[in-house]
């Protein structure tokens, strides 16, 4: 019965086919006339097949086997024969909306471990010295939780697009469904591993993993490389699948300046994802095989033969090129979903167009291609060429100007609005003012001169907080509540969404400023121990303080959701009166969505607008007999 | 104030199949946007070579070079044969065509792998050693997962699996080794052929 589960299948998967990989492997070291046992080798390989194992046994591998075979793979739909419902979310399933529910929950999950991890090295930060772990471990922590983080970060994103956007395009699905249910499983492996490395060794480099530290790191390392790699394929995959669904299979009528505004932010997000995380793939890589068979990318040491050669050495400065080259671009992969929610949200809330739909339309694909220029605002300390030091620089600070122009059309979205104040809304509300700190204490790091001083502070951990809670993290939670009468066909409890609001959001601004603050004054980044002379250590307090009220504020979350999910009030179709396409079809959404295309017939943001219709969801004028059952019935 | 007209459930469902040749429209731009990302990977090896070696290269094999690039340039015309003839539905052309490219491809592997890799540099001989290494060996990685292609494919064509009109696979699989070869046809003056050799 519980082998009926993928998950289980792949795990197993995963065990025989990590012993299998480490197998052979020694079986050729010993041909080779090595030591059997090498543990980097042997387990870089076991990983690696343990992988491919978890893939076969969840079945995702299943149809494209066959098709090698040359044997007919028709099209699975429904929950799977014989099983109960629940269990298509724990294996192969090709629907978008279960796949976008695994990413969704996958993402939870991650966030609670990323925030253990967090809330560990953050007790050990209330004192001075060091009480509870060592330093090895507390660099491991800092680097896991930096990293789980952003594989939270990146399955919050592909939860959101892959349950929303075929729904808002009106696609029957995502174009490759194959393809979406690999682009979900094959990060579990990644997640998998990256946990697994905290306990072989773990890392002590932080997120960025920079050589030369990374090239002499204790094994852990090459998990979370080879982790951080298969969720870089993830987030390919999912890219090549969305912007093939968007381009091609859009409904009738849906032009480009008709389509809902996260889809923009989805298609920017997709662009960054498809091209720039091959660069942290390849960056990650190099160090790996520098590690496993001495190709010296960034060694500056030579061998005497090399030198015979007159080859030039390794550099570490093109590992920091590589990588920020995606991980600048990433932090927008992390955010520009989480304003398309906002800009989405904004109008239904305040019952008002959408202020500058094509500006921000627009902001986003510009926010995603100018961030392609920015990269070495990281390296400005780093010992980098002098001369891209100032281009960098002006780069930098032109984007704060897409990014000014949402802030823009969010402010006259809000003016002169009819506001209510719903969980989904204070959520919006708080990310906007989350954002704002995230945003102003960006051009200082910027800009070279003053970035000397604030690099690698905890200023810096401020900044890249307030921008994630902000851009992503809060608008992500507003999305959840907002989407889930739709999903579950219930209600959240309000109360208790007040209140997870009323904790997190006020926290979370002690957070980041206090973390701004201490950082001003002399706190070190990643370090585990600091000088009490500083008088830093109230704000140490601070920041713990409430980073737990967040980790509470995140169990009522997750209660919320859970409870109401089974005991909830019964949701109607348009609990929120939006004019978007996925609200005019019933709660829970059926299991093919639309039964016949709708036609996309006006602007989509038009609210209060007398007689204005976005979408005709009956084109074939099918007898309108069950009428009303649009937005005009909702609870507002 | 009504924001949408109403919604009907339609009597029955029709199943949300897409026709086949939609479905082509959209593997051809999933596939090309797929070469898309992995250029950027190629672009960043290209860059590193540039990075590390700037204007100097280690002293290869000048006619292994020229031999390994011809033979790969010249698969890419067999594989051109073989998509034609299988729009001609001309099996036994196609199924030769197809292992033509396969044993080309093999040769290449042979070239670099088996000679190229065993001259005077090895992996471990700094930025040479190291970028050599890397570029070659990611580019005969994707040259093996091309003949491993080719081969399912005709295997898959033995049985009869692809016809004039119906033929992705065989499409997906020359356009892929296509790239493959055009990877090479940057990757080649690259190693070779750019900056000087510096003499000790
Ligand atoms: C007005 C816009 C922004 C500007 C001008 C800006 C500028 C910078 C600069 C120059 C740094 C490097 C500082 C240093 O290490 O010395 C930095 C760090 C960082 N920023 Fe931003 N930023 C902006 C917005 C964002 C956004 C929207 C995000 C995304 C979510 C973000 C995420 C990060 C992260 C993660 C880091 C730290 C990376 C690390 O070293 O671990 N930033 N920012
Ligand atoms: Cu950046």
């Amino acid at each position: 019965m519980i082998l009926s589960l993928g998950l289980v299948r792949g795990v197993i998967g995963m065990i025989i086919g990590a012993i299998l990989g480490m197998a052979v492997t020694m079986l050729i070291r010993i041909g080779m006339g090595l030591a059997a046992w090498g543990m980097e080798p042997v387990s870089v390989v076991g990983a690696l097949v343990g992988s491919i194992g978890f893939l076969l046994g969840v079945g995702v591998l299943t149809d494209w086997i066959k098709w090698m075979q040359g044997k007919p793979t028709p099209m699975r739909h429904g929950p799977p024969e014989g099983k109960p419902a629940w269990t298509r979310y724990f294996g192969t399933d090709y629907n978008h909306k279960v796949i976008g529910i695994q990413y969704t929950v996958t993402g939870i999950a991650l966030l609670f471990v990323a925030g253990t991890l967090a809330l560990t090295f953050r007790l050990e930060l209330v004192q001075p010295e060091l009480q509870y772990i060592d330093t090895n471990t507390f660099n491991t922590f800092v680097g896991a939780h930096g990293i789980v983080m952003i594989g939270a970060i990146l399955m919050g994103v592909g939860g959101l697009m892959n349950y929303l956007v075929p729904l808002m395009i009106g696609a029957s699905d995502m174009a490759f469904p194959r393809l979406n249910a690999f682009g979900y499983w094959v990060a579990v492996p990644g997640a998998l591993l990256i946990v697994t490395g905290i306990f072989v060794g773990g890392w002590d480099t932080g997120w960025t993993g920079y050589p030369p530290l990374s090239a002499r790191a204790p094994l852990g390392v090459q998990m979370f490389f080879l982790g951080v790699y298969l969720i870089g394929l993830s987030s390919i995959v999912g890219s090549v699948n969305l912007l093939t669904t968007v381009t091609r299979m859009r409904t009738p009528g849906m032009s480009l300046f008709r389509m809902p505004i996260f889809v923009w932010a989805a298609v920017a997000t997709s662009i960054i994802q498809l091209t720039a995380t091959q660069l942290i793939g390849l960056s990650f890589l190099m160090v790996l095989i520098q590690r496993l068979l001495g190709m010296g990318f960034f060694d500056p040491n030579l061998t005497e033969h090399a030198i015979e050669l007159n080859s030039p050495p390794g550099n570490v400065i093109l590992f920091q090129h590589l990588f920020w080259f995606y991980s600048h671009p990433a932090v927008y992969v992390f955010i520009l979903p989480g304003l398309g929610i906002i800009s989405e949200l904004l109008p239904v809330f305040c019952r008002k167009p959408l202020f500058g739909y094509k500006w921000i339309a627009l902001s986003s694909i510009t926010i995603a291609l100018v961030g392609f220029l920015v990269w070495a605002h990281h390296m400005f300390a780093a010992g980098m060429e002098d001369y891209l030091r100032v281009p960098f620089m002006f780069a930098t600070l032109l984007v704060a100007v897409p990014t000014g122009v949402k802030f823009f059309s969010w402010t006259g979205t809000l003016w002169r609005g009819k506001i209510t104040l719903e969980t989904p809304m204070l959520f919006v509300l708080g990310s906007i003012s989350v954002f704002l700190i995230g945003g102003l204490t960006g051009p200082p790091n910027g800009t070279v001169s003053t970035d000397l001083f604030l690099h690698d502070t905890y200023w810096i951990v401020g900044h890249f907080h307030a921008t994630m809670f902000g851009g992503f993290f809060f608008p992500f939670i507003a999305a959840v509540y907002y989407w889930f009468p739709k999903v579950t066909g219930r209600m959240y409890d309000e109360r208790l969404g007040k209140i997870h609001f009323w904790i997190s959001v006020p926290g979370f601004w002690v957070q980041s400023l206090t973390q701004a603050y201490i950082g001003l004054h002399g706190m070190r980044r990643r370090i585990a121990d600091y000088d009490p002379a500083l008088g830093i250590q109230t704000g140490h307090v601070l920041i713990t303080i409430a980073g737990f009220a967040i980790g509470i504020s995140m169990i009522i979350f997750v209660y919320n959701l859970v409870v109401s999910a089974r005991r909830g009030e019964v949701a109607v179709a348009n609990p929120w009166g939006s004019r978007s396409p996925e609200f005019q079809i019933p709660s829970p959404i059926p299991e093919h969505s639309y039964a016949q295309p709708f036609v996309v017939v006006g602007e989509p943001y038009d609210y209060a607008l007398p007689g204005s219709t976005y979408v005709n969801m009956n084109p074939a004028g099918l007898a309108a007999g069950g009428g009303g059952g649009g937005g005009g019935g909702g609870g507002k | 104030m009504s924001v949408a007209t109403p919604y009907v459930e339609p009597a029955h469902h029709e199943h949300h199949e897409l026709p086949y040749s939609e479905q082509l429209r959209n593997n051809r731009l999933g596939l090309w946007l797929f070469f898309t990302s992995e250029a950027f990977m190629f672009i960043g090896l290209l860059s590193s070579r540039f990075y590390l070696w700037g204007n100097t290269r280690p002293d290869l094999d000048q006619t292994l070079g020229l031999i390994v690039t011809s033979v790969l340039l010249v698969s890419s015309f067999f594989m051109n044969r073989a998509e034609t003839a299988i729009a001609h539905d001309d099996r036994p052309e196609f199924l030769r065509s197809l292992l033509i490219t396969a044993a080309l491809g093999i040769a290449f592997l042979v070239g670099v792998v088996g000679f190229e890799w065993q001259g005077h540099i090895g992996p471990s001989d700094g930025a040479y050693g190291a970028v050599l290494f890397g570029m070659t060996g990611m580019h005969a990685l994707h040259v093996v997962s091309g003949v491993i292609f080719i081969l399912i494919v005709w295997n898959n064509g033995r049985k009869g699996s692809f016809s004039a009109e119906r033929h992705w696979g065989v499409e997906a699989c020359a356009i892929w080794w296509h790239y493959v070869d055009l990877v090479w046809v940057f990757f080649y003056p690259a190693l070779y052929l750019m900056g000087h050799v510096v003499h000790g």
